[in-house]
């Protein structure tokens, strides 16, 4: 069923990107300075519900990144080989119906009618104008107007009740677990976890999960027979729109940090410690970058890739190779003009630190800069680093939907929040009026915002060396 | 009585909730009569500023009163509701703090500040407050008053803006200022201008004032009664008299015997063992047992107050018992140099060193100006032996050490290090010479980076020298280091922040010989520390310099520290040195006006020693705009008008030092 894994530029990037997570995690978890304030966000109610909500984002992004070419199904192999411009992740693969099942144009959330009027032959040869029947959206019904209710009841509460079950099922796995680690057996494990008594607020954990759990059957049940959040104008499903612009969403707020981190980190730490000119330099180059207009640089950057890639069509083996080549060279250029902020904080801060004792102490002993730099500096600035990384992921995503509303940002065929809003301008104005495109993607990117900048004001409490002393 | 002011009895205070509050202030009874300095007396973390808050009810948000009583005249501030507080603070009670820097809002001007104060006690009426705001700056001596009250904090000096906080805490007309180690942020001349203004005001105003410190000097010099503080509970109250000549407490006793001086010069000094136990815990022995030499199986039980005379107490079995147990005195091991150094050729020469810092402006950063922070330093210093830099902060005296050390690239002058000349050298020629000197901060706690393990502290400058071929030949040499200095092995896997600040000294220490110097640039290494783990680390101090022929450059501001550890001493002012010679010549006849004026001031702690204190007036100046002539000729009580004109060179008297003064010129000839 599977063909041949596709590595786009952005999945390679992504993968490294996890590879250096879960490497720095095994590197924190064996000092003592860094693993101490993770102990503190995920002993806080907030951190911990923000992180399952978080990290089912980050599943369905990771499951968005495996690519791969689909091989033809037998009975096409009698044909030409033909070389296929389509690239299918996992989790397309995962919600194969959502994406086969198109409509003719708009249809309402939940409907079983299209919402525009057309000419329909009635089997007795009579055509009249009314709205027809969907294709595939409550096509099971009989008849819609007394049964749709119904169906949409039971198909709810089976949802529901299926995601209650897996909860209870979780939750017993957790007691169970956290029996085996200490003494008090599984009642006194469940009892500990129930009264929130737990240094690890689990029973936090378990209520978000479980919501979590319960909209996700819910939503599955549902979208199993109608489309949840309906159809955009060339009928594709929103819910799977919505669903695809979380990795793009994702890939913007990480990989931009990812390509600037390194210039913050080395440039912003050189300027703050060898002074001089070399400060000089660093600092009118990052004051030059900032003073010209993000947006402008971005739209410059952009319009001439759009340029390049019409010139060499033939470069690109899909579609998808080509949209992801723009998110990536969105990223880069999101990168160029947000490194700016970063790197005068870690200015600052190594300005600061080059006079603490313990640098002077490492230079009378004759270290040399780069050791300086890598065990004393370095160290001592990852805290803001954790801090502006976190902070300004929510910043992006927001920024890509700006971006993109104004036709700058990801390709228009990548689903991308920016994309459904900025398609949404047309659907407002239309009469009657398409409002659940917007809809769905505010209500994806408010979740993921809020949660992450919840997340970031907890990881902001831990971190911060100031806050920290005032409780 | 019914000349009692306040009356404090088992207050309590725990700091932090959960299952071990720190018990910060454990049972606390004290009585201040109207009038008086009490002083309460004590080493850091023992409670005494938790105390005077707590009087204050301005305890940080974790802490809490948990039990106890405490009556103003007739008031019982622990049931005043919280608007009736207000009325007594600052009315009533008022407090100064340890940091006039931090205290002052520096975007009002002093006039404003002190004004709001008064407001609140006298009324709104605007030229009435103007009135009794120069009036406040009057009476706390600070010069021009009406020009004064328009000026922001960052225009005036350190002691200045002490003074304003007091003239502040005065606004309400207070019968009690709690005064939280007032001086200590201060250099010793204008701590002895804020303690005589303190005792001035007390004489014009019958007011008393409660008195935390941990300085004995400062004790001696104004309390009329003292309480010692240890862990949580007041262990003896006394007259001063009676403290300073009888003390009853082991602790108190301890206290003095660790105080360094110049008759202790050949011996080590007594010091106490440990550290104070942790605060969060419920003692039933004496708290003192752990640390005490004359403990005994009655110590088990936690001792209660005993009063011996009127006025005095102490919380121990022995208190009254002159000789109720024999004490076995620790043998006080004589200091006699192992390896006494014979070379007579100076390890260190430093000729005419300056470092002077540009002061840049404008949009091309041009240099308008230059603080010569150093301005012309020459000293030098033979193998094994301690030259003492002396002098108030600001004069340059840090700046030497980071100059001798390249750490700070020194504008002209030399220094010569074992023949080879440091200034010169640069890249890696510079860092093989590193081993050979090295230095020792003030700040235990900055020193050390918090993210590395203390093996890996020790370890870095030996890597760096390539000394110890292996990794396996490198740890050993730590766990060595961490013998010699008087630390655990297991030291060696733990991060700094386990460690009390006595214990990262010593890390410190370690750090510094793992390279084998010559030479160790002492910054202040013990000014951050308690007078009894001071008194351990000057031991360790010389015990190293004896065993390894050390030399040391001790830059530091205490004078009873330099008696003790110095063979020469060079006193600086304003960048340049004013007088420099033999520490016992020095310090009994200072020729410089500077350096008697300096002497006189540092409080000493033997109330019977009545002295002249020569009261300098004003501050020093700035080094960037160093006065013309002598520099120090403007506080100068014996200025002549030649003072005005040139600086006086340096010149080398018959007793062999070197003072740079007209008029000890004039007397000489």
């Amino acid at each position: 069923m599977m063909g041949g894994l596709v590595i786009l530029w952005t999945d390679a990037l992504v993968f490294l990107l996890l590879f250096f997570s879960v490497a720095f995690a095994v590197y924190a978890a064996r000092r003592e300075h860094l693993r101490g304030p993770w102990r503190q966000v995920v002993r806080s109610r907030v951190g911990v519900s923000t992180l399952v909500i978080l990290s089912f984002y980050v599943v369905i992004g990771l499951l968005d990144s495996i690519h791969f070419e689909p091989q033809f199904s037998p009975d096409q192999q009698t044909g030409a080989q033909v070389q296929s411009s389509e690239v299918y992740s996992l989790f397309d693969r995962l919600v194969q119906p959502l994406r086969v099942r198109q409509e003719k144009t708009y249809s309402a959330p939940l409907a079983t009618h299209l919402y525009a009027k057309e000419n329909i032959e009635q089997p007795d040869g009579t055509v009249i104008r009314d709205f027809p029947r969907l294709q595939y959206g409550g096509a099971h019904l009989a008849d819609p107007e007394r049964d749709w209710a119904q169906d949409i009841m039971r198909l709810s509460l089976i949802g529901l009740i299926k995601g209650l079950v897996v909860t209870l099922v979780m939750a017993n796995i957790l007691f169970a677990l956290l029996a085996a680690r200490r003494s008090g057996g599984f009642a006194g494990a469940a009892k500990e976890v129930l009264s929130g008594k737990s240094d690890i607020p689990w029973r936090s954990v378990l209520i978000t999960l479980g919501l979590l759990l319960m909209v996700l059957f819910w939503a599955v049940e549902l979208s199993g027979r109608y489309h949840l959040l309906g159809t955009d104008k060339v009928g594709e499903d929103v819910f799977y729109q919505a669903l695809k612009s979380i990795r793009t969403g994702l890939l913007i707020g990480t990989l931009t940090t990812l390509v600037m981190l390194p210039a913050a980190i080395l440039l912003g730490i050189m300027a703050g410690y060898f002074r001089g000119w070399v400060d000089d330099l660093i600092q009118y180059t990052y004051t030059t970058l900032n003073s010209i207009p993000g947006v402008l640089l971005i739209a410059a950057a952009i319009l001439m890739l759009q340029i390049y890639m019409s010139n060499h069509a033939d470069e690109f083996n899909s579609l998808v190779e080509r949209a992801d080549l723009r998110l990536l060279f969105l990223c880069i250029i999101l990168g160029v003009t947000s490194w700016t902020g970063l790197c005068r904080l870690l200015r600052g801060e190594a300005m600061k630190l080059r006079e603490v004792d313990y640098v002077q102490a490492a230079v009378a002993f004759g270290v040399g800069h780069f050791q300086i730099i890598l065990r004393h500096i370095l160290p001592n600035v990852l805290h803001i680093v954790m801090i502006t990384v976190v902070l300004d992921f929510s910043g992006l995503v927001l920024a890509e939907a700006v971006l993109s509303y104004v036709n700058i940002g990801v390709d228009p065929t990548m689903n991308s929040w920016g994309n459904m809003i900025n398609s949404a301008r047309l659907e407002m104005a239309r009469e009657p009026v398409v409002w659940w495109s917007l809809m769905a993607a505010m209500i994806f990117m408010f979740t993921l915002v809020l949660s992450a900048n919840l997340f970031s004001d907890v990881v902001r409490d831990a971190f911060d060396p100031r806050l920290r002393s005032s409780r | 009585m019914s000349d009692t002011l306040l009356q404090v009895e088992n207050l309590q205070t725990w700091l932090g909730d959960g299952e071990r509050p720190v018990r910060a202030v454990d049972g606390v009874d004290l009585e201040i009569r109207k009038g008086e300095t009490f002083a309460l007396l004590g080493e850091s973390g023992c409670g005494k500023s938790m105390t005077a808050l707590s009087i204050m009810r301005l305890l940080p948000p974790a802490g809490r009163i948990v039990g106890g009583n405490v009556t103003l005249g007739r008031t019982a501030l622990l049931e005043l509701p919280e608007y009736a507080m207000r009325e007594e603070r600052g009315g009533r009670m008022a407090m100064i703090f340890q940091e006039p820097m931090t205290s002052l809002n520096p975007v009002l001007t002093i006039g404003r500040q002190i004004g709001e104060a008064v407001k609140i006690r006298d009324g709104a009426d605007s030229r009435a407050v103007a009135q009794r705001v120069v009036e406040l700056l009057r009476s706390v001596g600070i010069p021009d008053p009406e020009r004064r009250i328009n000026e922001y904090p960052h225009q005036l000096s350190g002691g200045m803006k002490q003074r304003v906080m007091i003239a502040m805490a005065l606004a309400g007309r207070p019968d009690l200022l709690i005064a939280d180690e007032p001086t200590t942020a201060l250099d010793v001349t204008i701590q002895a201008q804020v303690l005589a203004l303190l005792k001035e005001l007390q004489q014009q105003t019958g007011m008393a004032i409660l008195l935390i410190t941990h300085d004995l000097g400062v004790v001696a010099e104004v309390a009329d009664r003292v309480a010692v503080m240890y862990a949580g509970q007041i262990i003896e109250v006394a007259t001063r008299e009676r403290f300073f000549g009888h003390a009853q407490h082991p602790y108190s006793q301890k206290l003095f015997q660790s105080l360094p001086n110049a008759e202790k010069r050949s011996k080590q000094l007594a010091v106490i063992r440990g550290s104070v136990p942790p605060l969060n815990q419920v003692f039933t022995a004496c708290r003192f047992i752990d640390r005490c030499d004359r403990a005994f199986e009655d110590c088990e039980t936690a001792p209660g107050w005993t009063v011996l005379e009127p006025g005095q107490g102490a919380r121990c079995y022995l208190a009254g018992h002159q000789d109720g147990v024999t004490i076995v005195e620790v043998a006080e091991a004589d200091h006699t140099p192992v390896n006494a150094a014979t070379s007579l050729e100076p390890l260190l020469v430093v000729d005419r060193l300056k470092v002077h810092f540009p002061i840049h402006k404008g949009v091309f950063k041009r240099t308008v100006g230059q603080v010569r922070a150093v301005d012309g330093v020459s000293l030098s210093i033979a193998p094994g032996k301690t030259l003492a830099l002396v002098g108030e902060s600001g004069c340059g005296k840090t700046t030497v050490g980071k100059g001798i050390l390249q750490l700070v690239r020194p504008t002209a002058g030399t220094v010569g290090f074992a023949g080879d000349e440091l200034t010169r050298l640069k890249g890696s020629a510079l860092r093989a010479r590193r081993s050979e000197l090295q230095i020792i901060f003030q700040d235990p706690v900055a020193s050390m980076n918090p993210r590395m393990l203390v093996g890996d502290i020790i370890e870095e400058g030996m890597k760096a020298q390539r000394i110890g071929r292996s990794a396996e030949q490198r740890r050993s040499r730590v766990m060595e280091l961490l013998e010699q200095v008087g630390l655990p092995a297991d030291a060696a896997g733990r991060y700094p922040h386990e460690f009390s600040g006595g214990q990262r000294q010593r890390i410190c220490i370690a750090r510094a010989l793992a390279v084998d110097p010559k030479l160790i640039i002492c910054d202040e290494p013990t000014s951050a520390l308690d007078v009894s783990v001071q008194a351990q680390i000057l031991n360790l101090l010389k015990r190293l310099q004896n065993s390894r022929g050390l030399a040391f450059l001790f830059i530091t501001h205490n004078l009873s520290v330099v008696s003790y550890l110095a063979d020469e001493v060079a006193v600086m002012y304003l960048g340049r040195i004013v007088e420099r010679g033999e520490v016992g010549q020095l310090l009994a006849a200072p020729k410089h006006p500077y350096t008697q004026a300096l002497l006189s001031a540092v409080p000493v702690a033997d109330p019977d020693l009545k002295r002249e204190v020569i009261r300098l007036e004003g501050d020093m100046p700035s080094p960037a705009n160093p006065p013309v002539g002598c520099h120090f000729h403007p506080r100068c009580p014996v200025a002549m008008p030649q003072c005005r004109e040139r600086y006086p060179d340096l010149i080398r008297l018959n007793d062999g030092r070197q003072v740079s003064c007209f008029k000890v010129e004039q007397e000489q000839s």
